[in-house]
């Protein structure tokens, strides 16, 4: 995982005045896992393209192995792609499908035989070779469409919302299967989702796009502990948000006056006293305690309990603060020091600074 | 109540009126089939016995065998021409993103709203100063120019339904832009492709107006041959080769009934076949 494979410099892409992709660096490493994570429109899509060679950069310089891929077409490139509604060729097998690929690079027949052969095995759809796509059940086409993609071993695979038409136990149980593969075959993918779940269950590192930028790229943990920006804050995962003037900043401390009292929490960027910021606390760690726990050390917010939701493992609390936020908190709904709390409640909110964030106000 | 008994009259009324222009259009084909077998000398309904004598004249006669034989030769190469310019065009419109499209779409779908006459006059004049008017091939290229916007049509509503996410598939999957069109694009227009052809066929087998501007006594199409001997004497032969030519468009419009069943089930019959191959 040390030498970059991909490399994609200030690319951008416009449609007219639109800019669907907007100065865009990232680099992937031999073998990694990443998703492109954003609402749709937000430029993940335009961007695989760019990279499968679809769509051409309106600016910007892709590098594949070190070398500018631009002169190349898409079919010289050697990157699979599965494509949302998977693209299976409707008038062929699934064994034509496959082979596919391996024809159009001259191969002799006995080999592509055995590759389709072997490559069924391994997306588990062995018997299937004379069916034609609409025969088969989206599951199975999601993994011929799988098949097709890695069958002539490229070293870079895209996957386009591949699991969006699936049903949720379908997805989940396919997003392992995927994870295995590419731990299996080594092969480096760029995975496009709007599904935060999928993003954080598959990938070795996270792009959030939004608006055709790149909020943050990094490890799946520092996107949840340390977002950059508000976005990526309420994206991956629950956050909550309350503004506040910064009232001073040292060395990462940031302390913000906001309508529930002072509040502190750890600032990745500069502050400038004065300024409005956002301080974000995810749900599950603000604690609730009843009317006359004293922490000096945490962040303490009054308000009333307005909303129980049980969800099993956790029990969610709608709080209205004092200074008229809404404030999600998260617990465990069962738990010998946990009590819970009913509608109507006086309560007061509690959180480490540690696990605050504050952010530039952007939003 | 007066709305409830116009509920029902309208329904009735409309059925009437169908009823009264099928028959209206439909009766006088009947007719020229029954009189195609008529034992009389001369035009007459109804026919007073029935015979084949028309049909043993029309044998007989080598001027319809060359009309016939001059319209099969015009047919099948203009016929070609088309589909292949039709398609070719549609595909080009359909995926193509360059500036005058629409204004390409509007010259070649031309020959559908030009009337014909003016079309069939402007081809004499060009035609004639390239040596082109009374021969076989002037008649190829007219009728294929004629053709051509149907077959357009056809394809482009095929091109229509091709996901296009198939073709960026194939080029990822190592396709050329050349390979992936005959490999994937083809194959799911072809069932439209076909039509066209036929479609092509039908329009210059039956086509008379520029072909009466541009035949010559030599080179004389079965609908020229046709509309002269009718100015002339009339007898029942006329109705027999009507009747033969209408045979040809019943059945070419009957196949393309079945294609286009098969376009719209594609690979259903095959689907069938293996679903019951896999019930043990």
């Amino acid at each position: 995982m040390s030498e970059a494979l991909l490399q994609l410099n200030g690319v951008s892409k416009a449609f007219g005045n639109i800019m669907a992709v907007d100065n865009v660096s990232l680099t992937l490493a031999d073998g990694e896992f990443l998703s492109l994570l954003g609402p749709s429109g937000s430029g993940k899509t335009t961007t695989l393209q760019m990279i499968a060679g679809l769509a051409h950069p309106t600016s910007g310089e892709i590098l594949l192995a070190g070398r500018p891929i631009r002169p190349l077409p898409p079919y010289k490139r050697d990157i699979g792609m599965v494509f949302q509604n998977y693209a299976l060729f409707p008038h062929m097998t699934v064994a034509r499908n496959i082979a596919f690929p391996l024809e159009m690079r001259d191969m002799p027949r006995s080999e592509v035989r055995r590759r389709v052969e072997n490559v069924l095995k391994l997306v588990d759809l062995p018997g299937l070779e004379e069916r034609y796509p609409r025969q088969l059940s989206g599951g199975q086409q999601q993994r011929v469409a799988l098949a097709r993609a890695i069958v002539f071993e490229p070293k870079l695979l895209l996957m386009d919302e591949p699991l969006g038409a699936l049903d949720k136990r379908l997805r989940e149980q396919m997003q392992l299967e995927i994870k295995h593969l590419h731990t299996r075959l080594g092969v480096s993918i760029i995975y496009v989702t709007h599904d935060q779940d999928e993003a954080l269950v598959m990938s070795d590192r996270i792009g959030v796009f939004n608006r055709g930028r790149l909020e943050q790229i990094g490890p799946v943990e520092q996107l949840y502990e340390q977002p950059t920006t508000p976005f990526v804050a309420e994206f991956i995962g629950e956050s909550n948000m309350v503004r506040g003037a910064v009232r001073e900043a040292t060395s990462g401390r940031c302390t913000l006056d906001t309508d529930d009292g002072p509040l502190r929490g750890h600032a990745q960027h500069a502050v400038p006293p004065g300024s409005t910021a956002l301080i974000s606390v995810r749900p599950e760690r603000v604690r609730l305690e009843g009317e006359n726990a004293h922490d000096s050390d945490r962040n303490v917010i009054q308000g009333r309990v307005c909303e129980v939701i049980y969800m099993g493992r956790l029990r969610k609390y709608v709080i209205e603060t004092r200074g008229g936020h809404r404030l999600i908190v998260a617990q465990q709904a069962s738990g010998v020091q946990v009590r819970s709390f009913t509608v109507g409640e006086t309560v007061i909110a509690t959180f480490a600074p540690e696990d605050a964030v504050v952010l530039h106000d952007s939003i | 109540m007066s709305a409830l008994s116009s509920d029902r009259l309208w329904p009735w009324l409309r059925a009437c009126l169908c009823l009264a222009i099928v028959i209206f259009l439909i009766f006088p084909m009947v007719i020229v089939v029954i009189v195609s077998f008529s034992s009389a000398p001369f035009l007459t309904f109804p026919p007073p016995g029935l015979s084949l004598q028309w049909y043993r004249k029309l044998a007989s006669l080598p001027v319809w065998f060359d009309a016939i034989s001059t319209s099969a030769m015009i047919m099948i190469p203009s016929a070609l021409i088309a589909t292949a310019a039709g398609t070719a065009a549609a595909v080009g419109l359909a995926r193509g993103r360059f500036p005058g499209a629409s204004a390409i779409a509007s010259l070649i779908m031309a020959p559908m709203v030009v009337p014909v006459i003016i079309t069939a006059a402007a081809m004499l004049g060009v035609f004639r100063s390239w040596g082109l008017q009374g021969t076989v091939l002037g008649l190829i290229l007219a009728h294929a120019t004629l053709a051509t916007p149907y077959v357009v049509f056809t394809v482009l509503a095929a091109m229509r339904l091709v996901d296009q996410q198939l073709e960026s598939a194939a080029l990822t999957l190592g396709a050329t832009h050349w390979r992936a069109f005959w490999r994937v694009t083809f194959p799911l227009i072809l069932p439209a492709v076909l039509s066209g052809l036929l479609f092509a066929m039908v329009i210059s087998f039956d086509e008379l107006v520029v072909s009466i501007f541009l035949s010559s006594p030599t080179v004389r199409p079965v609908t020229v041959q046709m509309w002269s001997d009718v100015r002339g004497d009339v007898d029942p032969t006329i109705a027999a080769i009507g009747a033969l030519l209408l045979a040809f468009s019943i059945g070419v419009l009957l196949l393309e009934t079945v294609l286009n069943r098969q376009r719209t089930h594609p690979f259903a019959a095959r689907a069938e076949e293996t679903a019951t191959q896999a019930a043990p």
